[in-house]
């Protein structure tokens, strides 16, 4: 089988650890359908700097572009570039992670280049079938794949990203006169807006430690009086149970679960969650959990390496003196 | 403006979920089916623009089994126009059911297709995206804030780092996120009139649409669980736990 193609994520030049995760899933994507090797494609301003970077993680060639045409995200234009440069490469198969921007643009890179796509992967089974969740992960599936043309989408959790290799493959330009229909910007609509969180800490995604909090919080300035100092000493990132979303005392986009992120941190450490099951599918597969709730009885005690059953506006901010007076 | 909702009939997700002792699929006997939470989200957010004179009407469509009917119906009873059911009792994936509904769409007159961002079941989150490119339509996945200005759709969309604010021009595809709206319940009334609403019942062969499945579920099982832990007494020993035995601190 020929070549595969990895989509290199990146922000402003800066390769995100998702994307080295899906270089790593590639990896055994290639050895499981007998890929002749790894290429990459990288987008966006800072494209250029980061498509050098991704060279030296065992891709033998990657193409960027820095048109303005990729200046915003949309995924008109990003899947139709994707599209170009597998057909390109000579590439059957297409590997993205499983972002917000991957989840959005690859399935129709997958109708421009009639394939199927698996979404969302945790592993790569030996007989060349793939593992992913189904369910809200309350299910395993394992899916194969109809010959021909394949998309496949990584969750960034599931794989250690990729090493440095000791020789960096080439780096060169995607020629866009290939596609006269990406010139086609006003079809696709445009970018009016964004409103981003404040980013004072690390990328939930990728924390090594992430504290999140619950119901049980109560309001917005329970979580930034309880939850924040406490991430703070650790140097967390904040995440929240869709009940603390839906009651509006945190932004969406740290809701773990389900449907929002699924993390995969060295330490978990839920504050006042119960543990509904559409929870523990973005969190359980953390190192170590930590829960702390009054209700002896809650269901995140079930997953939970280390359980406190005690009051959270007590407990919390005891605990945040404590590890400052440890790493002190 | 016409509007076509998408839906998907899906297990309850509140049932603890049993595995056919092959593997081959869940056991589906007697369990209780919902209307895909994000699906449902879609058609409450289409009533919204009809109540503010955007939309004038509302058709539904779904592939599946003919009782998926019942979940049809209580859509009509929220407030849809008129629905179309796509029989069909096989496997299927994302693939096949943008194939099929492209189809519908292409009926004519359709000025937004409006859907779920997934279906609860799949989890694949790919049918919205593959109907648009199948279709050239423009798209805004993920959506928590819908507004129609004219010729164009301003959709406010949930993406890793916040928000983003997109202008499509009609028609595009839109799938909806959580944060959207919350759906109305359907009035007991109102499920005895929906019966009486436009009800059109196709097939994949008549539309042309071959009923060809690319992703092939080969077995299923559960996640193994993990093992609990234990309860502490203190914050002391919590942070002597972390330090010593597990070393995270």
């Amino acid at each position: 089988m020929p070549n595969a193609l990895v989509f290199i994520q990146h922000d402003q030049g800066r390769v995100l650890k998702g994307s080295l995760v899906a270089i790593s899933a590639a990896k055994q994507l290639a050895a499981a359908w007998g890929c002749s090797g790894l290429d990459g494609i990288a987008l966006g301003p800072g494209a250029k700097a980061a498509a050098s970077e991704a060279a030296g993680y065992g891709l033998a060639s990657v193409k960027f572009s820095e048109s303005p045409i990729f200046e915003k995200y949309r995924a008109e234009p990003y899947s139709r570039a994707v599209a170009l440069a597998a057909k390109e490469a000579g590439s059957q198969c297409v590997v993205g992670l499983s972002s917000s921007t991957g989840k959005d643009f690859l399935p129709r890179v997958a109708v421009l280049m009639d394939a199927c796509q698996a979404s969302d992967i945790i592993a790569v089974n030996a007989d060349g079938s793939l593992r992913r969740p189904m369910y809200a992960g309350n299910i395993i599936a394992d899916v194969e794949l109809a010959a021909g043309n394949r998309i496949v989408s990584v969750r960034g959790t599931a794989f250690p990203p990729a090493q440095k290799e000791g020789a960096s493959g080439s780096v060169s330009e995607l020629q866009l006169s290939g596609d006269p229909e990406l010139h086609e910007q006003p079809r696709f609509g445009e970018v009016v807006g964004y409103e981003l969180s404040k980013a004072e800490r690390p990328e939930l995604a990728d924390a090594e430690v992430v504290v999140s909090g619950g119901r049980a919080l109560a309001s917005a300035e329970n979580f930034e009086k309880v939850i924040f100092p406490l991430a703070d000493s650790l140097k967390a990132a904040v995440g929240a149970s869709r009940a603390a979303v839906d009651s509006g005392y945190a932004p969406n986009d740290w809701q773990v679960g389900q449907t929002g992120k699924v993390v995969a941190p060295s330490l978990y450490i839920a504050v006042g969650i119960s543990g509904a099951i559409q929870h523990l599918a973005g969190m359980k597969d953390s190192k170590v959990i930590v829960a702390i709730n009054k209700d002896p009885d809650a269901p995140i005690f079930e997953v939970a390496d280390f359980g406190l059953v005690a009051d959270l506006f007590q407990a919390v901010p005891e605990l945040t003196q404590a590890v400052k007076g440890a790493r002190s | 403006m016409k509007i076509l909702v998408p839906v998907k009939r899906v297990p309850d997700w509140q049932i603890k979920l049993k595995l056919l002792p092959d593997g081959s699929n869940i056991q589906t006997d007697g369990i209780k089916w919902i209307l895909n939470t994000f699906d449902e989200i879609a058609v409450e957010e289409a009533i919204r623009l009809k109540e503010k004179g955007v939309v004038s009407e509302i058709v539904l469509v779904s592939l599946g089994p003919p009782d998926v009917r019942q979940r049809l119906e209580y859509a009509l009873a929220m407030g849809a126009d008129s629905a179309i059911l796509i029989k069909h009792e096989g496997p299927a994936d994302s693939d096949l059911a943008a194939r099929a509904l492209a189809e519908v769409y292409k009926r004519g007159g359709y000025s937004m297709i409006l859907m779920g961002k997934q279906a609860i079941d799949s989890d694949s989150s790919q049918t919205a995206q593959l109907l648009a490119a199948r279709l050239g339509l423009p798209q805004a996945c993920f959506a928590s804030k819908v507004v129609v200005e004219g010729e164009s759709a301003v959709v406010t969309r949930e993406v890793d780092g916040g928000l983003e604010t997109v202008r499509l021009p009609l028609p595009c595809v839109v799938s909806t996120d959580l944060r959207l709206n919350e759906p109305r319940y359907a009035a007991l009334p109102n499920l005895m009139k929906a019966k009486k609403k436009p009800f059109e019942e196709l097939s994949l062969d008549a539309l042309g649409v071959s009923p060809e499945v690319k992703v092939r579920i080969k077995s299923l099982s559960t996640p193994p669980a993990r093992k609990a832990g234990r309860k502490l007494g203190s914050v002391a020993e919590l942070i002597a736990a972390l330090q010593g035995e597990a070393k995270v601190l």
